[in-house]
C-alpha cells in the first residue's frame, strides 16, 4: 500500500497522515460494459482528490462505490482502512454524497426533508436550524422542495450532504446550479472543514479545470473507466485536463 | 443481515439511532408524504367501492352472504390493495429515498418494516371505507354482529398482504415494468391469503346466522403460519434486494 501510495500521489503524501481512500485494481461494470475499469489510488486523510473526464468516464461512478451505494465488481476499496463492500456499515456514517440527485423529496418542506434525514443519522433537530441557516434557506424552510429553483434545492441538498458532519465528502459537481452568491454560502460547508483534529477528505467531480485545479491536491483524470491521469495538482497543466475532453 | 448500526469506527460526531426511532422516522416520512400526495389511499378506497358497486349491478341480486359474500370482499380487497403495493417505493425510486437511506448508518431492515407499517396503515384505512360500503351495497346479513368476529381475518389477511406486498414491491421497484411485474408476482403469492381470509369470514357471513357462526381456527391458524413464514423470508433477504 505505501508503494502504491507513493505512485498515486507523488509529493502531496504527509507520512503521518492516515489514508483516507484506497482504490487497488476497482473494477465496476454496468452490464458489458466496465464503467470504471482496474482504478488504482491512495488519498491521505484531509487532501482534496478532484476527478476530471468526460461524460460517461465513470466520475459518478466512482462516487458512488466510495459511498457504498455500489459494489465494485473487481479489485478492493477501503475507506478509513475499512474494506468496502464487506464492512460498509462501519463507515456510513462518516460518509457524506451530494450527487446529481438532491435526495430530497418535493412534497415535503426543506426543513422536513432535513428533520428526516437528521432522526436517520441521528443528529440533533438544533443542527437542522444551523444547516438552514448557513444555507440562507430559513425563510423558504416550511415551502415544499418541489416549489424551490434549483439552486435553492442544491443550496437544501449541500445542507443534507453535510447535516452530520462527515468526515469523507464525495461532491458530484457541487457547485452546478448555484449562482456566485450561493457558491459563497455554500463553500464554508462543503470545504475542508476547519478541525485539523479531525480534517475532511473530499472526493469531487468537476468539469472546470481552473476552479478544480486550485481545489485539489490531487488530481485523477478518468476516459473510458480508466485512469488516465493521476498526479500531485501542483505537477498538473491544463493542457492536461483539457486533453482529457478531446 | 446489516450489522448493527451502533458499532462504529473512529469518534462518532452523533448518537447512531436505534432501530426503532429510524423505523419511526421512516414511517412519519411515509405517513407524511402520502397526506401530502394522497396518491394512494383514495385511488384503493374508491377502488373498492366502484368495484361493489359493479358487483352490485353484475350479480343481479340485491344482496350476498355466506361464501361468496366473503369471496366479492376478499377478492376486491385485495385488488385495491395492489393499488397501493404498486406505489409503495415509487417516490423512493424517483426520487432519491433509496439512496439517502443506504447513505445511513442504519439498520437495513427498518426500511422493510416501516414500509411494511405504512402498508398496514393504508389498508386500515381502506378497510374503514370498504367494508362498511360492502356492508351497504351488497352484504345481506347486518354487518355489525359478524363485525367483531370480523376483525381477526381481517388483521392475518392485512399482515399477509403487507409482508408479501412489501416484499415484492422493492424487488420490482426499480425495474421497467414494476406495474406489470408487481401484480403478476404479488397475486399469486397471495392467493392462499385470500384462501384463508374467505374460508375463516363465510361463515360469519351466512345469511341467518351472522354474528352466531364460529371463526374456523384451523383457517385463521393456516393465515398465521403463512404470514409468518412470508415475514421471515421478507426479513432475511431485503438487505439484498436494496444493494447494487
Amino acid at each position: 500500500m505505501t508503494e502504491l501510495a507513493a505512485q498515486a500521489a507523488p509529493g502531496t503524501l504527509a507520512e503521518d497522515r492516515p489514508i483516507a481512500v484506497a482504490l487497488d485494481g476497482l473494477t465496476r461494470n454496468y452490464g458489458e460494459r466496465a464503467a470504471l475499469e482496474d482504478v488504482s489510488l491512495a488519498l491521505p486523510a484531509g487532501a482534496t482528490l478532484v476527478a476530471f473526464g468526460p461524460n460517461g468516464a465513470g466520475k459518478t461512478t466512482l462516487l458512488r462505490v466510495l459511498a457504498t451505494l455500489l459494489r465494485p465488481h473487481a479489485g478492493a476499496v477501503t475507506v478509513f482502512e475499512t474494506p468496502l463492500p464487506q464492512e460498509a456499515w462501519r463507515v456510513r456514517g462518516r460518509i457524506g454524497l451530494l450527487g446529481h440527485e438532491p435526495l430530497l423529496y418535493r412534497e415535503l418542506t426543506p426543513r422536513e426533508n432535513l428533520r428526516y434525514h437528521a432522526r436517520l443519522h441521528g443528529v440533533g433537530e438544533a443542527r437542522v436550524e444551523e444547516q438552514l441557516d448557513a444555507v440562507s434557506m430559513t425563510s423558504r424552510a416550511d415551502e415544499p422542495v418541489k416549489t424551490l429553483s434549483r439552486g435553492m434545492v442544491q443550496r437544501v441538498a449541500v445542507a443534507r450532504a453535510t447535516l452530520h458532519d462527515p468526515e469523507l465528502l464525495l461532491l458530484d459537481e457541487p457547485y452546478a446550479n448555484l449562482d456566485p452568491a450561493a457558491i459563497d454560502l455554500v463553500e464554508p460547508l462543503i470545504g475542508v472543514g476547519g478541525d485539523r483534529s479531525r480534517p475532511r477528505t473530499r472526493v469531487l467531480t468537476s468539469h472546470d479545470p481552473g476552479r478544480g485545479l486550485a481545489e485539489a491536491d490531487v488530481v485523477l483524470g478518468l476516459r473510458g473507466g480508466r485512469v488516465s491521469l493521476l498526479a500531485d495538482a501542483a505537477s498538473v497543466d491544463p493542457e492536461e485536463i483539457a486533453g482529457l475532453y478531446r | 443481515m446489516s450489522p448493527p448500526a451502533h458499532v462504529r469506527v473512529g469518534q462518532p460526531v452523533h448518537a447512531p439511532a436505534g432501530t426503532a426511532k429510524v423505523v419511526l422516522a421512516l414511517l412519519r416520512k411515509e405517513l407524511l408524504v402520502e397526506l401530502r400526495t394522497l396518491e394512494s389511499v383514495p385511488g384503493m378506497a374508491l377502488f373498492a367501492v366502484t368495484t361493489f358497486v359493479v358487483f352490485h349491478f353484475a350479480l343481479n341480486q340485491n344482496t350476498v352472504s355466506g361464501q361468496e359474500a366473503a369471496g366479492i370482499l376478499w377478492v376486491t380487497l385485495l385488488f385495491a390493495a395492489m393499488l397501493g403495493v404498486n406505489r409503495l417505493f415509487v417516490a423512493d425510486a424517483d426520487q432519491g429515498g433509496f439512496d439517502a437511506f443506504l447513505l445511513a448508518p442504519v439498520d437495513r431492515s427498518a426500511l422493510l418494516i416501516a414500509k411494511a407499517l405504512s402498508l398496514l396503515t393504508y389498508l386500515f384505512v381502506l378497510e374503514l371505507v370498504a367494508v362498511p360500503a360492502f356492508a351497504l351495497l351488497l352484504l345481506g346479513p347486518p354487518l355489525s354482529q359478524a363485525l367483531p368476529s370480523l376483525l381477526a381475518p381481517l388483521a392475518l389477511g392485512d399482515l399477509g398482504v403487507a409482508a408479501i406486498g412489501t416484499l415484492i414491491a422493492a424487488m420490482t421497484v426499480r425495474t421497467r415494468a414494476r406495474d406489470l411485474l408487481g401484480p403478476m408476482l404479488t397475486l399469486p403469492l397471495l392467493v392462499p391469503v385470500v384462501i384463508g381470509c374467505a374460508r375463516a369470514t363465510a361463515p360469519l357471513l351466512q345469511a341467518g346466522r351472522a354474528g352466531s357462526g364460529t371463526l374456523p381456527l384451523r383457517w385463521l391458524g393456516t393465515l398465521a403460519l403463512y404470514d409468518l413464514v412470508f415475514g421471515l423470508i421478507a426479513y432475511a433477504v431485503f438487505d439484498f434486494l436494496l444493494e447494487d
